[in-house]
């Protein structure tokens, strides 16, 4: 894109016939064909089917219509389908495989007159926090080339930090906006799960799993996660629920908001210097006119172990019907059941593999009330603790991560990797909406450079509305 | 030797459900057509594809599980059923596990020879059908050894009810009385067509046997590929010999897998009995559990037809039809609603059931128009019977006005009051029809006199013809024998 400009002023030009959708899309792929290849954001740049979406769009625009996204490039996450073009997934497994549908989300950006631009790159399934999951490429930090962009929806973070596209849809099942959007210095918002249908969102866990915006300022993401919220018929979890538009913004200050600081998630542990930075952040809140509030979330210590008992559970059987029999990859075999065992062998890379057995074991007879009914269990303990602290208070404030962005294969013991989703995965499984916005910088530990952090903030369940105005008078202070 | 034992039937069937579209997908759930031709990305199992409940099939199934009286739970939910195979497009079954939309329940139903008996069922759960695998260049049809295999999934995502029974069952004869019992009520319902011939109906049979008086059971084998009533009747009536068989000779039964051969009318070993499978089930998270307040089941409850047991029970002590006459009437679509009907309407019930399974359906093959489809109401047909029972009409006028009204429709009375087709009793009117026939019939008339009483059945039928059928048969025998002996 090269120049920034907002989202709003963006649509605004070209409903106003002063730019149109296929000028802007033309200069977008020229764009990333010239700088995307230092960063890897992107897995394909689908010129064709882009300028064709953005020819309909200007089609639209010349009958008459005004659209809030109008001509606004939007980059997809690979785990959204996308009719008549790949939709990887990060994975050898679907490497070929070409969506004959397109993602609910997907079409509704295009409703609302947004161009979907490219498919980014992200961990394997969505399997990760750093995108070094992903068999199909590298993506790098725009801000720092040697560390990680953050994951699972890595592309999608560096796409819009790089400048590549005002805006871009990620998903999150544990972590994977808000760790991301933290490492790359931007917005990026999970909503209520049933906020947004899942309708062509390629499942990692079902009961998790939540497409949401990326963009530099919290206006930008609130326009796109407006024009994708919604019930969706083909989606029996998407709520039933009018969503309020977000983007409209009336609050100066944070007077008379109550932000709750979690007690389990101080700030002791954090290096000094990122330490600061989240304690001017409270301050800053402080200042706005917020009142800062204790509230404790007894259970959220249980809530990784939680959490990697029951994502692994459902992608075990959700990731079962990558076989090798309709679709994807397909390694010969000597019968069917040496084709099954040859096909995910070739097409699933190590950590899809450890988590399909991690949640094959945890939904086996004999272990399933140890592990999957407890951890459902605790998972709904969890939540009532989320539910008590919104008695006390009215948003929830902490890190999004401990660190800035990471080098590349600094993560190599699995179990520090999934310490990355610490202050995340609790929402998570209480099914909140949350979001992550830049909140300052720390040098990084290895060579001084100054790295973004996220400060996470929390809401009560279909509360998007307000987690956007608080946001907002942060992000304005 | 037979009679030392007792056997032990349990019955699990797979009825398809009747539906416009299939469990979770809009498709068509249609029997036949080309080879993946009803398929969509949900029923393939695309990647990001997302299930989405058929209300109808709900609502099907918890109307089955009202008509046996079963308990519905205010919350059931769908779980997953996982396990590996190219006829499922998922590698997982949506199904249900612990909690079924439908638990207990009773089937009512009867023999042959109007038994009344009684099958406890465990339970009716939802769930979809798998698609169709073809195996090629082996001879017995598996997986296992063939050459290529050919998958459709036309039939993956079909709604599907499972049915499970208690073994209350005792003999082949109980089973199929059972399975008939089953198919009559969902029939009934307008849940399923219940066709074995076409798969919408599929079922195995748990079979033991134990010594009359034993509390305990004796090892089960389960019998598959039975693909009609009858077949599932001698599958049974096999194994249970085979098992006797097996015990007298001092072995014991193995608990196995056996499957029905129905040219040689015999089970084989299928397979025997293996570490049981780990199906993972756990709940479905793509879809929200489904709840029902009282009052939707009572709406429910209150939807259900006149149910097939009930109406058997009154058939047999209240109208004394033989089981057979009740189980036609109950049987054929239509007839035994026409027939109450036209008991309501005041006909006396055996005539009722004499007109409507004899002169009514004798007219529905020669018309090829089912008796409800026809012009003669239950009204009309009551009329008619009345007509003949005060005598205002015999049986050949009566089987001549049921023709025109099934065709013609309207009043039998009208009709014969028109037509003038009342019977003739007059004694005086028929002593003229009698002479006249007399007078042309001089060797019949001596015949008779000289002791061959087949003489008069002669001259009472030309005595009726010369009153174009409407001279009352017993008052024409009594005038005939008056002037012949005068
Ligand atoms: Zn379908």
């Amino acid at each position: 894109m090269a120049q920034t400009t907002t989202v709003a002023a963006l649509a605004a030009s070209v409903n106003a016939r002063e730019r149109s959708a296929r000028e802007i899309a033309q200069a977008a792929l020229a764009d990333a064909a010239a700088r995307d290849g230092a960063i890897g954001a992107f897995l394909a740049l689908n010129e064709d089917v882009t300028l064709a979406w953005a020819e309909s769009i200007d089609a639209r625009i010349s009958a008459g219509e005004q659209l809030p996204l109008a001509g606004v490039p939007v980059a997809i996450k690979d785990n959204l389908a996308l009719a008549g073009t790949r939709t990887t997934c990060g994975s050898k497994m679907l490497e070929n495989w070409v969506a004959p549908y397109t993602a609910t989300a997907v079409e509704r950006v295009l409703r609302a007159g947004g161009v979907p631009f490219g498919k980014t790159n992200l961990d394997e399934f969505a399997m990760g926090s750093s995108c070094e999951n992903s068999a199909l490429g590298v993506t790098r930090n725009p801000l720092h080339l040697e560390r990680v962009p953050g994951g699972s929806s890595g592309g999608s973070a560096a796409a819009v930090a790089a400048d590549l596209t005002p805006l871009s849809l990620g998903s999150d099942t544990g972590g994977s906006i808000r760790e991301p959007a933290a490492f790359c210095g931007i917005v990026g918002l999970k909503p209520t799960y049933g906020r947004v249908s899942r309708y062509g969102l390629i499942a990692f866990a079902s009961s998790l799993d939540q497409i949401g915006p990326f963009g530099r300022s919290v206006a930008d993401v609130a326009l796109l996660y407006d024009a994708i919220a919604g019930k969706d018929p083909r989606d029996a979890t998407s709520v039933d629920r009018p969503a309020e538009a977000t983007s409209v913004f009336t609050r100066q200050d944070l007077r008379g908001m109550r932000i709750g600081i979690v007690s389990e998630f101080g700030l002791d542990a954090l290096e000094p210097s990122v330490r600061a930075v989240y304690e001017a952040a409270y301050a800053d809140l402080l200042r706005l006119g917020a009142e800062l509030v204790d509230v404790t979330l007894p259970t959220a210590r249980y809530a990784l172990a939680t959490y990697y008992l029951l994502a692994p559970a459902e992608a075990s059987s959700n990731l079962a019907r990558f076989d090798g029999i309709r679709y994807g990859l397909r390694v010969a075999g000597d019968d069917v059941g040496d084709l099954y065992e040859k096909t995910r062998a070739a097409g699933f890379g190590p950590e899809v593999k450890r988590r399909i057995l991690i949640g094959t074991h945890a939904l086996s007879s004999g272990y399933y009330d140890a592990y999957y009914v407890k951890a459902q269990k605790a998972r709904t303990l969890i939540a009532a603790d989320f539910a008590k602290a919104f008695q006390a208070c009215d948003i929830i404030a902490s890190p999004a991560a401990s660190t800035t962005a990471f080098a590349f294969q600094a993560k190599k013991d699995p179990y520090s990797m999934y310490l990355m989703d610490y202050y995340t995965i609790p929402i998570s499984l209480a099914g909140l909406p949350s979001l992550s916005q830049p909140c300052g910088f720390a040098p990084d530990p290895l060579d001084g450079t100054p790295m973004p952090l996220g400060l996470q903030l929390a809401a009560p369940l279909f509360e998007e509305r307000r987690l956007l105005e608080v946001a907002r008078v942060f992000e304005a202070r | 030797m037979r009679e030392k034992y007792e056997a032990v039937i349990g019955i699990e069937c797979h009825v398809e459900l009747k539906t416009q579209s299939k469990m979770f997908c809009g498709c068509a759930n249609e029997f036949g057509g080309e080879p993946n031709t009803q398929i969509c990305p949900v029923c393939l199992a695309l990647p990001g594809a997302l299930p989405v409940p058929n209300e109808l099939a709900i609502r099907h199934l918890v109307r089955a599980g009202l008509a046996v009286n079963a308990e519905i739970p205010a919350f059931s939910k769908f779980d997953r059923k996982n396990y590996f195979y190219p006829d499922m497009p998922k590698n997982y079954q949506i199904s249900q596990y612990d909690m079924p939309l439908t638990q207990g329940g009773i089937v009512e139903f009867w023999l042959p020879d109007g038994t009344r008996k009684r099958c406890r069922l465990t339970r009716i759960h939802l769930e979809e059908d798998t698609g169709k695998l073809s195996h090629m260049g082996n001879t017995d049809g598996r997986l296992a050894g063939s050459e290529a295999s050919l998958v459709d999934y036309n039939r993956a995502g079909v709604p599907l009810m499972e049915c499970v029974s208690e073994p209350d069952l005792r003999s082949a004869e109980e089973a199929v009385g059972f399975l008939e019992a089953l198919k009559r009520l969902f029939v009934q319902l307008g849940v399923s067509d219940v066709k074995m011939e076409e798969g919408s109906l599929r079922c195995d049979a748990n079979v033991s046997i134990r010594l009359r008086g034993a509390s305990e059971y004796g090892t089960k084998t389960e019998i598959k590929n039975m693909n009609s009533f009858r077949s599932v009747g001698r599958a049974i009536e096999s194994e249970i010999e085979r098992q006797i068989a097996l015990v007298e000779s001092g072995q014991r039964v193995q608990q196995e897998t056996r499957g029905w051969n129905e040219s040689q009318g015999t089970t084989h070993l299928q397979r025997s009995k293996e570490k049981a499978h780990d199906y993972r089930y756990f709940p479905e998270p793509d879809l929200l559990p489904i709840c029902f307040t009282p009052s939707e089941i009572s709406a429910l409850r209150a939807s259900l037809p006149p149910l097939p047991h009930a109406r058997f029970d009154r058939y047999s002590h209240e109208y004394h039809f033989s089981a057979a006459v009740a189980t036609q009437l109950i049987d054929t679509p239509g007839l035994a609603d026409y027939l109450d009907d036209v008991v309501a309407a005041g006909a006396p019930a055996q005539s009722a059931a004499n007109f409507v399974l004899t002169d009514c359906s004798r007219l529905a093959n020669e018309t090829g128009v089912a008796l409800p489809a026809s012009h003669l109401t239950p009204a009309a047909l009551a009329e008619l019977i009345a007509l003949v029972e005060e005598k205002t009409i015999g049986s050949k006028i009566a089987k001549e006005v049921l023709s025109r009204i099934w065709r013609e429709g309207g009043s039998p009375r009208a009709l014969v009051i028109a037509e003038n087709l009342a019977q003739v009793t007059d004694p005086n009117v028929i002593d003229a029809f009698v002479a006249k026939v007399l007078a042309a019939n001089p060797q019949s008339v001596s015949d008779f006199r000289s002791g061959k009483e087949k003489a008069l059945m002669f001259l009472r039928g030309q005595v009726i013809k010369e009153s174009a059928g409407k001279a009352d048969p017993l008052v024409v025998e009594t005038r005939l024998r008056a002037q012949l002996q005068a």
